[in-house]
């Protein structure tokens, strides 16, 4: 299973990179998952772990970190927004 | 489309104008600009997550004329780098009544605020930063939840 993951802000900054392709191992189906797995690979991808509040979303919509991920998912990692 | 989301700066008594032309029933038209504030910022750049912002900022616009008799409903985000007096958003809405109109754009803005994929940078005279979100936000939105 392969995800678009793409990466915003603080996020982007951190890990030096706006968007990879990740292919995924077996167990990982769920946003928070997904999370967990790219953090496991140390530093700077663990700032997805130390950032506060980091949102999540699946196809453009923000998702709660239990949402299910399927093959072929855009999905986006990034912290609180600060629009308007 | 009544949602943008772009550079360019916007003309507000166009925009002003544009929500009620033609339309004689409307009798009221709220209008919010937000603006870059300097006191110690020298400029801020804004970034956003295409797509997903104009699909959050359409779900906001259709939550708010779910919830009152709107009439017409803009909303412009601007993004890239500004300085301190730029505008950086619009939000106007036109309603038969005040009401409707003043509240639908309190709540477009409170809902834009923590729903809305944009961030900004600030730059100041000691470097750069990222604001934080703050939690004011997330609770003037969180009223909405529970009144009207």
């Amino acid at each position: 299973m392969t995800i678009k993951v793409l990466y915003f802000a603080s996020v982007r900054e951190a890990i030096g990179l706006a968007a990879e392709d990740v292919a995924l191992p077996v167990g990982v189906a769920t946003l928070g998952e997904l999370r967990d797995y790219i953090a496991t690979r140390g530093a700077p991808w663990d700032v997805l772990t130390r950032t506060k509040n980091l949102r999540g979303a699946i196809g453009q919509q923000m998702k709660s970190f239990d949402a299910s991920i399927k093959d072929g998912d855009e999905v986006a990692f990034f912290p609180p927004v600060t629009g308007g | 489309m009544n949602v943008s989301v772009q550079e360019a700066d916007f003309d507000v008594g166009v925009e002003i104008a544009a929500l009620s032309k033609g339309d004689v029933g409307a009798g009221a038209v709220a209008s919010f600009v937000g603006l870059v504030r300097g006191d110690d910022v020298s400029a801020m750049t804004l970034e956003h997550y295409p797509g997903m912002t104009e699909a959050a900022l359409a779900e906001i616009v259709s939550a708010a004329m779910g919830r009152w008799q709107l009439r017409g409903v803009r909303v412009i985000h601007r993004v890239g780098r500004l300085l301190p007096g730029d505008r950086i958003v619009f939000v106007g809405v036109a309603s038969s009544h005040r009401h409707d109109a003043f509240v639908a754009c309190e709540f477009i803005m409170d809902f834009l605020k923590t729903q809305a994929p944009f961030w900004k940078r600030e730059e100041t005279a000691t470097g750069t930063r990222w604001v934080d979100a703050r939690e004011s936000d997330a609770a003037a939105k969180e009223r909405w939840t529970n009144s009207r």
